[in-house]
């Protein structure tokens, strides 16, 4: 079994990349689209996650972008060896973006339990946007 | 009033673990005697030989290509069909007891609902779940999303320590053993035999069945999580087996030089996992390599395997006792079986993988009809599927079988067997892991079983597997390259795409290790 984990989810979502950036660049928005977090707070660059278990993880922001669209953070937590999760928006059109999610975590299987997380954060999130945008609430 | 079905089930049980199947090391008399007055099937083999795709199986009557949940860590989605939900609507009592597991169970976020129902009542919060109106979930230790987590942090706190952690600190099946031969996930554990799962499962049934009235119809599906690894059951009953005593089993081959040309005569990966180079699926501990199993491991495994299924028969018959003095015993259908088997040393191997031998897919499966049916005592040699029990539990029901099952009413003799085509069952494979990826198709048929491989990491699709389960019982002959039997091979592949469904369309994303 290899050590480390690069997983990597990707979503076309119908919005502009500045409504869907507005979301992803928010540090305390995570909660509203990423499913299993219950709140998250935030000093500095670090950023508690309270889990749907109770578990609080403490993370570092370690990049918010918002001209090329990335945010990236890291979980310090001691059960983590490593971990960088990266999420990039990119333009496809007016009206069209592309997601994608990366995280890269040791020991692997947290890798594969945050990216299971997190592709399913961002099915989320393209219900939301879209759902959204169906209602006209954009 | 309709027959009450008592459905049974265990996690990773043998075919030979039974005393009706042959078996000699555990003493199961009260599935002994429900084979004795109902039917026993030999050839029934799971669509999948791993947890959630196996129960997904049992919950939909579906191949797991058609249900989705193609490897674990794949969620069932809640909104998929579910036998429980037919019966429901038809008025019967509905619940799940035990182990469940059709969502991961690796979930600190809790996103799951079947892991987020454990934190309140037995009650779904939606009112029902896949047609469950009531649950109590349980897995194979003290932590984790579980009622009986949760009971036990709640009340004894003390005996949570003493179980085995099925996982070490890097989130991987655990490969150490404190018993006495060192062998992977064996442990002793001083938890009191009163708070152990199997008893808290059948002890947590007899509580809901007895809230229930005579007059009503009820499915109660009764799950219990052993005797899957960890290896750990009470240290008071340890000693009803001496592991010193255990005969080995028939499929070890103690010879290395023997085992291993067994092994270099199947598709690569059996080898390469043998000897640690390969690690294909989470179900084994990643971190152990079978080459280093000794026959005393092998012994002490099955000793404690033993133990567990004796416990879960004295369980079961605790739940038939309440249900006798109750006295609806007689308008009840019983099904026991599991959701795969156990290597358990055949081979030198242990656990579970893409490995479609009768270790693994030869499943213990017995159906006692409730006397009030009529049905006679039979024997079933006729190959038989987990998928064909949704449409048996609707059929007692009184109620068709849905368009969407994929299975039929399973056989109540040879006879019927002949009649309705039970002529072959179909299991499948697939597994994409940290850039390992393995794909098999399996069908039994007559006295072969034959499995055709699909591209993959370690194979280029031409790879293969038959043995003829007449000759060959313990599948140490592959007889894949024969080319005496190049037509039946070739037919028997040909019956598995012609089968099997076919769903083009994006797969279901693995959403955890398990």
């Amino acid at each position: 079994m290899q050590k480390r984990a690069s997983i990597r989810y990707e979503v076309f979502i119908k919005a502009d990349i500045e409504t869907i950036w507005e979301m992803i660049g928010d540090p305390l928005a995570i909660s509203r689209w990423f499913v299993g977090i219950a709140s998250a707070t935030l000093e500095g660059t670090t950023r508690v996650i309270v889990l749907g278990s109770g578990l609080s993880l403490p993370e570092t922001i370690v990049t918010i972008d918002p001209v090329a669209h990335r945010f990236q953070y890291r979980i310090i937590a001691p059960i983590v060896k490593e971990h960088l999760s990266t999420i990039d928006v990119i333009e496809v059109d007016e009206e069209r973006s592309l997601v994608i999610y990366s995280v890269d975590a040791e020991p692997a299987n947290f890798g594969l339990i945050i990216g299971g997380a997190a592709g399913a954060a961002l099915e989320n999130l393209r219900e939301i946007l879209e759902d959204k945008n169906t209602k006209g609430e954009v | 009033m309709a027959r009450k079905i008592l459905f049974i089930t265990t996690d990773q049980q043998r075919y030979d673990t039974l005393g009706c199947n042959g078996g000699t090391l555990a003493s199961t008399p009260v599935v002994d005697q429900l084979a004795r007055t109902g039917v026993r099937f030999e050839r029934a083999h799971p669509q999948s030989v791993v947890c959630m795709p196996s129960r997904s199986t049992m919950l939909t009557g579906q191949y797991p290509s058609t249900h989705g949940v193609w490897m674990n860590g794949v969620p069932l989605p809640v909104a998929a069909p579910s036998v429980a939900s037919v019966l429901n609507q038809v008025g019967y009592r509905t619940a799940l007891i035990g182990k469940a597991h059709f969502q991961p169970f690796l979930d600190p976020f809790l996103r799951f609902e079947e892991n987020a129902m454990s934190q309140g009542s037995a009650s779904p919060l939606l009112g029902l779940y896949r047609g469950f109106e009531h649950m109590e979930s349980a897995a194979h230790g003290p932590v984790g999303p579980f009622h009986y987590s949760r009971w036990l942090l709640e009340n004894h706190p003390e005996v949570i320590g003493g179980f085995y952690s099925v996982l070490n600190s890097s989130f991987d099946v655990n490969s150490e053993g404190d018993g006495d031969t060192g062998a992977p996930q064996v442990h002793v554990n001083p938890v009191p035999k009163e708070l152990y799962h199997t008893d808290w499962v059948a002890d947590r049934t007899i509580s809901w069945l007895n809230t229930l009235g005579n007059d009503e119809d009820w499915f109660c599906w009764m799950s219990f999580p052993d005797p899957h690894h960890p290896w750990d059951p009470p240290q008071s009953e340890v000693g009803r087996i001496n592991w010193k005593d255990v005969p080995l089993p028939n499929g070890y081959i103690e010879s290395q030089s023997q085992r291993e040309a067994i092994l270099d005569d199947k598709p690569r990966h059996w080898r390469a996992w043998y000897d640690g180079t390969l690690i294909s699926n989470y179900e084994a501990p990643s971190s152990w390599v079978p080459a280093t199993l000794t026959a005393d491991q092998v012994r002490e495994v099955n000793a404690r395997n033993a133990v567990e299924c004796e416990l879960i028969d004295e369980a079961i018959g605790r739940v038939i006792t309440s249900l006798i003095e109750k006295g609806c015993y007689d308008d009840v259908d019983v099904i026991f079986t599991t959701d795969h088997g156990e290597l358990q040393g055949d081979f030198g191997l242990l656990f579970k993988g893409p490995y479609h031998v009768d270790g693994l897919m030869r499943l213990p499966l017995i159906w006692r009809p409730a006397p009030s049916a009529g049905i006679r005592p039979s024997t079933v040699t006729k190959p038989v599927g987990l998928l064909d029990l949704a449409p048996t539990f609707c059929q007692i029901a009184g109620v068709s079988p849905q368009s969407w099952m994929e299975g039929k009413a399973l056989p109540i003799s040879d006879e019927d067997a002949t009649n309705r085509d039970f002529s072959c069952v179909l299991t499948e494979w697939d597994s994409e892991l940290f850039g390992v990826n393995v794909h098999l198709r399996t069908i039994m048929a007559d006295q072969w079983v034959c499995t055709t491989y699909q591209p993959g990491t370690s194979h280029d699709g031409s790879e293969g597997e038959l043995y003829d389960i007449v000759q060959d019982p313990l599948q140490h002959h592959n007889r894949w390259g024969d080319p005496s039997l190049t037509s039946i091979r070739d037919g028997l592949v040909d019956r598995i795409w012609e089968s099997l469904p076919r769903h083009p369309g994006k797969r279901r994303i693995l959403q955890a290790p398990v």
